[in-house]
């Protein structure tokens, strides 16, 4: 492997700013909506007293998810002595850390008294997985940042493989926390399970390395740097690995949840009855974020054009986020089992009467928060390769030569 | 010389100090022998307040006990916000009670009952609130620090009786006893005020005309909410999460 060489993105003044303009619109966008939705209260929101975790939880979690994703390709250079990922490291490092700070961003915004954020950070609960979980996600960007200092300064150079180690212990344990949100709740039909957190890290291996692929190829693209093709299908190729990896832990969790009779009616639900839910589940999540990106990628002619490799990419993301949907949405549209031998016949609380799932419509401030927190997450991406020296200056295939790792 | 003027300075000290120990235990004794309201001592955990729920008692289309708590902590003072739609407020107006009618699977028998916040041993919405202002008070009452709920309602997600409810809106009018705010999370609290003014019911029970809702202390065995619960079998909501919940039912 030749010595790999590292630059700021060069792309002409006018079009970096023209990109943070556009992006600084977006987060306008979102950042006035968490003002809106502060300002009023959440009656603004679709969210009621049924449907408590609306749209900014479906994207904060996907982007906190991505984010200990992205950290993986660093990961597998550090941890695994992969070094045709070494050059991919700063990359990694630098998106890891913006797609958590944007997923926060928005879990944050969404909070009943986001001017509270003080007592969150200094009175703990430490039987909450939240309260852990603060720890785990500050404590995250604190690791990531050394482990990007020892890739960048020669000096620390030799604590590279030790912050290595430390960021990817650091970013199972990050995402089981997030897993185990749901899976430690006992109440709720749909979580309750300790498949929860495995599952969420293996979806984050998806939607970590289908971020990671789209920056890449843009930022080499519009900077005219060259991006070897079997790096490249290589990277593609385990996307569509982690892809299939998900589809096996869905099918594992619906499998293990039909063989016991009290989650027939939430399975008959997500997978059969549930309306929008249903349909989201199978299509959204199931055909076109796993099994269409499968396709492609692993198609001996599509799975090798910039524009497939593209397209499942961003059809991943599409599944993720929806996928994200079915679990928080649809995890508290289906009624609680509060009386498992009875069926509730009339409530003054909209409690699932006749087990009809309880009613929740999005708002369009939420998507403009949680669309914000995404191009937060980009914005904090685009100004650091801008400054820093994350991008290699080539990723040809002679460079980083695949066929010494 | 030198421990005559110890001696006497000991002396002093010690007459110095009973004066200042009776100047600040005094105080607290005369409270005591004024027999002060309870609220000026700690909550103890030598009582586990509780309700006792006779569905058999309670009658279907009646809400009394629905009206009797809104009333007591001021819930229907609240009016919708401006431009809100009817039916989306009225599914983010809080309620701390409300009755449900459930049919049996088997034998299609039809109860009508009211649920709130079950007042558990082991509450899940405690164990995840990241703040501690989901709280257990040591006489078994479950509610919320509105100080430091930060608004997160993740105490609502582990719910498993659906008993909270989250603020949607600015509050214009509220009552002394029951502050709220936009924002925050409440629940039932077994009219805590009541309880530290030394009252001995519930605004529920004391609506509730037919006599079907039983406020007391579980822990006293001469109680009559301990008496009635020996007499007869009652049901945990969701005994198999294994809360112990507070609040017991009869009849379902």
């Amino acid at each position: 492997m030749k010595k790999i060489h590292y630059r700021e993105w060069g792309i002409k003044s006018p079009v970096y700013w023209g990109l943070l303009a556009v992006l600084g619109v977006i987060m306008a966008a979102g950042g006035l909506a968490a003002l809106y939705m502060e300002h009023n209260g959440h009656w603004v929101t679709g969210m009621n007293n049924q449907i408590v975790w609306g749209v900014p939880h479906v994207f904060a979690i996907f982007l906190i998810v991505a984010a200990s994703g992205a950290l993986n390709i660093a990961a597998f250079s550090s941890v695994f002595g992969k070094k045709i990922h070494k050059s991919l490291g700063r990359l990694s490092g630098i998106l890891a850390m913006s797609l958590l700070v944007g997923g926060l961003l928005v879990l944050v915004l969404d909070l009943g008294q986001p001017t509270r954020l003080i007592v969150a950070m200094t009175k703990y609960n430490f039987k909450s997985i939240f309260a852990w979980n603060i720890f785990l996600y500050v404590g995250f960007l604190a690791i990531v940042a050394v482990y990007l200092y020892t890739m960048m300064e020669r000096k620390a150079a030799k604590y590279y493989p030790t912050a290595g180690l430390v960021a990817f212990v650091w970013r199972l344990i990050l995402t089981t926390g997030t897993g185990s949100i749901f899976g430690f709740i006992v109440a709720r039909q749909g979580y309750d399970a300790a498949i929860m957190a495995p599952m969420f890290i293996i979806m984050s291996f998806a939607y970590g390395m289908a971020f990671y692929l789209l920056v890449l190829m843009f930022t080499f693209k519009m900077d005219g740097r060259p991006l070897g093709e079997k790096l490249l299908y290589r990277l593609k190729n385990l996307l569509g690995i982690f892809a299939a990896a998900v589809l096996y832990f869905v099918l594992v969790y619906h499998l293990t949840n039909l063989y016991g009779t009290e989650n027939h009616e939430y399975e008959a639900f997500i997978l059969r009855d549930g309306g929008i839910y249903t349909t989201l589940f199978w299509v959204g999540w199931i055909v076109l974020g796993l099994l269409v990106p499968m396709g492609i990628v692993f198609h001996p002619a599509l799975g090798k054009t910039h524009g497939g490799i593209i397209a499942a990419s961003l059809l991943v993301l599409l599944g993720g986020l929806v996928a994200m949907y079915v679990i928080v949405i649809g995890g508290q549209a289906f009624p609680m089992a509060m009386f498992p031998d009875k069926v509730i016949v009339a409530s003054g609380f909209y409690d699932g009467v006749n087990g009809e799932p309880l009613y929740y419509a999005p708002s369009v401030w939420e998507f403009l928060l949680g669309i914000g927190g995404v191009a937060v997450a980009l914005t904090a991406t685009l100004v650091g390769v801008r400054l820093l020296k994350l991008l290699p200056v080539s990723l040809e295939d002679e460079i980083v030569d695949p066929h010494h790792s | 010389m030198s421990s005559k003027v110890d001696q006497k300075r000991r002396e002093f000290m010690s007459v110095a100090g009973l004066a200042a120990a009776a100047t600040v235990v005094a105080p607290g004794v005369f409270l005591h022998a004024a027999g002060a309201a309870p609220r000026s001592e700690p909550v103890t955990g030598k009582v586990r307040y509780g309700m006792l729920i006779d569905t058999t008692k309670c009658v279907d289309g009646c809400d009394d006990c629905v009206q009797g708590c809104e009333k007591e902590n001021g819930l229907d003072l609240l009016r919708p916000p401006e431009g809100a739609d009817p039916e989306a407020w009225d599914r983010q107006r809080p309620r701390w009670i409300r009755t449900v009618k459930v049919k049996d699977r088997l034998t299609g028998k039809v109860t009508t009952l009211p649920m709130m916040c079950q007042h558990c041993e082991y509450p899940p919405c405690q164990d995840v609130c990241p703040t501690g202002a989901s709280f257990r008070r040591a006489d078994g009452i479950v509610m919320v620090d509105r100080h430091i709920c930060i608004g997160c309602r993740y105490c609502m997600m582990a719910c498993p009786y659906k008993a909270r409810s989250f603020i949607h809106e600015d509050i214009d009018e509220k009552l002394t006893r029951a502050p709220r705010g936009k924002g925050c999370v409440e629940s039932c609290n077994l009219c805590v005020h009541r309880r530290d003014n030394g009252g001995t019911t519930t605004a529920c029970q004391d609506a509730c005309k037919h006599g079907a809702i039983l406020f007391g202390d579980l822990n006293d065995p001469e109680s009559e909410i301990s008496q009635e619960l020996r007499k007869r079998n009652n049901t945990q909501l969701r005994a198999d999460l294994k809360l112990n919940t507070g609040v017991r039912y009869r009849g379902i």
